[in-house]
């Protein structure tokens, strides 16, 4: 039975991560790449690869270190921390999944390069501005033995840098997948300035061919390669926002011991040490819910839907809290450029959103609890 | 989930048949309120036969206390086993064959605390159900500031000398012993003068009187001792040592109210609760929705601490985690609850009314929220001042 506790490799997992990450990419690594006008570090996604995250959901056999979900929440959880940028989630964890239901040779080559940090991949699935997969409109229509697609996708995160693309389109009975180079004639990208100074980019296709090779999957048959990509993406962004929380919540409860006012650490104020207990329980208990999604993911991934919304729904929630605290507790501070929470609190808005918001996830649980 | 092991496997097994074998029909509706409980003890009027039975068979193979040492009325469980027990009994939808503060607070205590002698003497008779113990803790002037105990024992050679007035003495006119924290030096510092003892309620001088509650119900009473005489080998732990016996006791009992909110999310579903209403309020479901989100988060939070507990991974503060967070959603779930019925829960008769006014005081028992984020704040996050 899964224990809700981390075993000792994913303990030596995080710690390794922590002790690389907080000398590779502290906060004011972002705070770098935004000034200079990036949205990528690929000389920091190459480290990353050289030490198995980018292959932590990939088999042994195609290069991959196959550590499981739960390992993959650890090392988003550690990324969060102090927002570290990286083509993970995209191409490590929903890519790789994605990847990983197809068992043919080519799926297998896909998954080596990237493993070895060779390709990124990016999903663009969202059309309007709430995640809603069900609901894709964009066309393809049938060309000889292949299709044509037209449309436009919005807030493909990580789309301007990616090497290729995941395609979600509506074919004659359905949804299908289409694993596309991100060069390839007809698509015309176009990055967006985000609030959390990363990737998402606007994607155009103008007549872009794609054959059965392009095919991930099942055409018609989208959602049985998507699906559970999706689950593994929300579980790691999910787990990503707990870090980003723990770590805004880790800087407040510091300056509320440094802070001084009317002569003593503004810490003393019970008004504030109760919001601060408040904010420490809701970090705990989104804890659980992340660790219980890892679990699920790795050990029944039929039944891990419900664990996985949950843990996307808490996790949001929290994060909101922990940066609104963040800069409450900061006092105006909080409010400047200068300082870091701002960062925090532009990121925690946008992994609301990506994949589904509050909302979306928490009709999942509902529907599954008999709403 | 993952394939059990093979010996874990055999005894879900054996625990199935048995407990598909034993458990009367009339015991497998998983009630668990104030009328369907069994308290045990000395004077308890069984409800049915079927609860007697119940209760002797699980008795005889110590599941009313699953993970206690069987020297001592229990069946020796490990964690794993306990979760397979909990997950069997649920699946059966089994009422718990026996509840009370002897379990969930004296036991623990004593099982940590107490001599060989006093273990055996006191803890089979919790396990059979034979002694209901209630907790004589809070004073009229020691509510929060619970240290603050003015009742006192003095120490008359062969035995203590035991006076004073207790308050929110659960059930008190229902038990047959109580735990009292007690004064036995009055010149100490007040957390280092106390003593944890062991009172027959029965012994002269020993009164209860009920409190009515907003409820309706009254479930605490006051509790007066006037010249109590207390044999001296019922002290727990050393004298005016009490207060570790006591903090002690407090993480259990707030697990175990911590608890009544956690289970809410193993329990019936706010969905059909609101579906049951016949309600179409988006409101009221946007609100439950949230609220349901939150008490299975909390749920796994108390599956979370008992392994970390296991994997020697225990948080000491952790239960104060718990108690404010199961609490406050308790508190929250039976608000909706109310909703959900409109005006028919409003009449007494229709019984949603006293549970949900009962909720009000889980906040309170055991540590006020207050007390707990006090707590957090200065042992967690080591907030002063």
């Amino acid at each position: 039975m899964a224990k809700l506790v981390r075993t000792e490799e994913e303990v030596m997992l995080a710690d390794a991560a922590r002790g690389f990450l907080d000398q590779a990419a502290p906060v004011v690594h972002l705070r770098g790449l935004r000034d200079a006008g990036q949205t990528q570090d690929r000389a920091l996604w190459s480290e990353m690869a050289a030490m198995g995250w980018a292959g932590v959901l990939i088999p042994e056999e195609a290069g991959g270190s196959d550590m499981g979900h739960a390992a993959a929440c650890a090392l988003a959880g550690e990324m969060g921390k102090t927002l570290v940028t990286s083509p993970f989630l995209s191409t490590a964890v929903i890519a790789a999944t994605a990847l990983r239901q197809v068992s043919d040779a080519r799926a297998v080559q896909a998954l080596a390069r990237i493993a070895s940090g060779e390709v990124t991949y990016a999903l663009a699935i969202d059309e309007g501005a709430k995640f809603a997969p069900e609901a894709t409109q964009m066309q393809t229509r049938a060309d000889g033995n292949g299709f044509r697609l037209n449309g436009e996708k919005r807030f493909v995160v990580d789309g301007a840098n990616a090497d290729r693309l995941l395609v979600l389109a509506r074919t004659d009975a359905g949804l299908t997948l289409f694993d596309l180079p991100a060069d390839r004639d007809g698509i015309t990208r176009e990055g967006q300035a985000m609030i959390d100074s990363r990737d998402a980019a606007r994607i155009e296709f103008s007549d872009v061919a794609a054959t059965g090779e392009d095919v991930l999957g099942q055409v018609d048959d989208a959602m049985s390669v998507l699906a559970p990509a999706l689950r593994a993406g929300q579980a790691a962004l999910a787990a990503e926002m707990a870090g980003l929380a723990a770590g805004a919540f880790g800087m407040t409860v510091e300056y509320l011991k440094e802070r001084k006012q009317f002569g003593v650490p503004i810490g003393a104020f019970q008004a504030l040490q109760h919001r601060a207990a408040h904010l420490w329980c809701e970090c705990e208990v989104t804890a659980s819910a992340i660790l219980n999604a890892g679990r699920m993911l790795d050990e029944d991934p039929e039944n891990a839907a419900l664990a996985v919304s949950l843990a996307k729904a808490r996790a949001t929630d929290t994060a909101q809290r922990a940066v609104q605290e963040g800069v409450q507790m900061h006092g105006g501070i909080g409010m400047t450029d200068a300082f870091d929470m701002g960062f925090y609190m532009k990121r925690a808005r946008v992994g609301a959103e990506w994949l589904g918001d509050y909302g979306y996830h928490a009709n999942i649980v509902a529907q599954a609890r008999g709403f | 989930m993952a394939e059990e092991d093979g010996a874990l496997a055999a005894f879900r097994d054996e625990l199935r048949s048995w407990l598909e074998a034993n458990c009367p029909a009339d015991m497998r509706d998983g009630r668990n309120d104030e009328a369907s409980i069994c308290w045990g003890g000395k004077n308890w009027n069984f409800a049915s036969e079927a609860q007697r039975t119940w209760l002797q068979r699980c008795v005889s193979k110590g599941y009313t206390v699953p993970t206690w040492p069987v020297e001592y009325g229990g069946a020796g469980l490990s964690r794993d086993q306990e979760k397979v027990f909990h997950q069997e009994m649920r699946r059966l939808n089994a009422r718990y064959p026996l509840q009370s503060f002897g379990i969930w607070m004296l036991g623990p205590a004593l099982l940590h605390f107490g001599t060989h002698e006093q273990k055996l003497h006191y803890l089979p008779p919790i396990a059979r159900g034979e002694i209901r113990w209630c907790q004589g803790y809070s004073e009229p002037g020691a509510g929060s500031d619970l240290a603050n105990v003015q009742s006192r024992a003095e120490d008359k050679g062969d035995h203590w000398l035991v006076n004073g007035q207790k308050i929110w003495t659960s059930y008190a006119d229902q038990a047959d012993w109580i735990f009292a924290l007690l004064r036995t030096d009055r010149e100490a510092p007040k957390h280092k003068g106390i003593s944890f003892i062991l009172l027959d309620m029965t012994s002269p001088g020993v009164t209860t009187r009920p409190i009515k509650l907003i409820s309706g119900a009254s479930p605490f009473c006051e509790t007066f001792f006037d010249n109590v005489e207390v044999p001296r080998e019922q002290v727990v732990g050393e004298v005016n040592r009490g207060w570790d016996v006591a903090k002690y006791l407090l993480t259990h009992e707030r697990e175990m109210i911590s608890a009544a909110g956690g289970t809410m999310g193993s329990g019936r579903a706010l969905g059909a609760v609101l579906a049951d209403s016949g309600s179409t309020d988006t409101v009221l479901r946007a609100d439950a929705m949230r609220a349901e989100v939150d008490g299975l988060a909390v749920a796994l939070t108390l599956e979370r601490y008992k392994d970390q507990a296991e994997a020697g991974q225990g948080a000491g503060d952790a239960s104060a985690m718990l108690k404010y967070m199961g609490t406050e959603l308790n508190k929250r779930n039976l608000e909706l609850v109310m909703a959900a019925g409109g005006s028919d829960a409003l009449i007494w008769e229709d019984g949603r009314a006293p549970n949900w006014l009962r909720t009000k005081a889980n906040s309170i028992e055991g540590g006020t929220s207050e007390v707990m984020l006090s707590i957090i704040s200065k042992r967690v996050l080591g907030l002063s001042g």
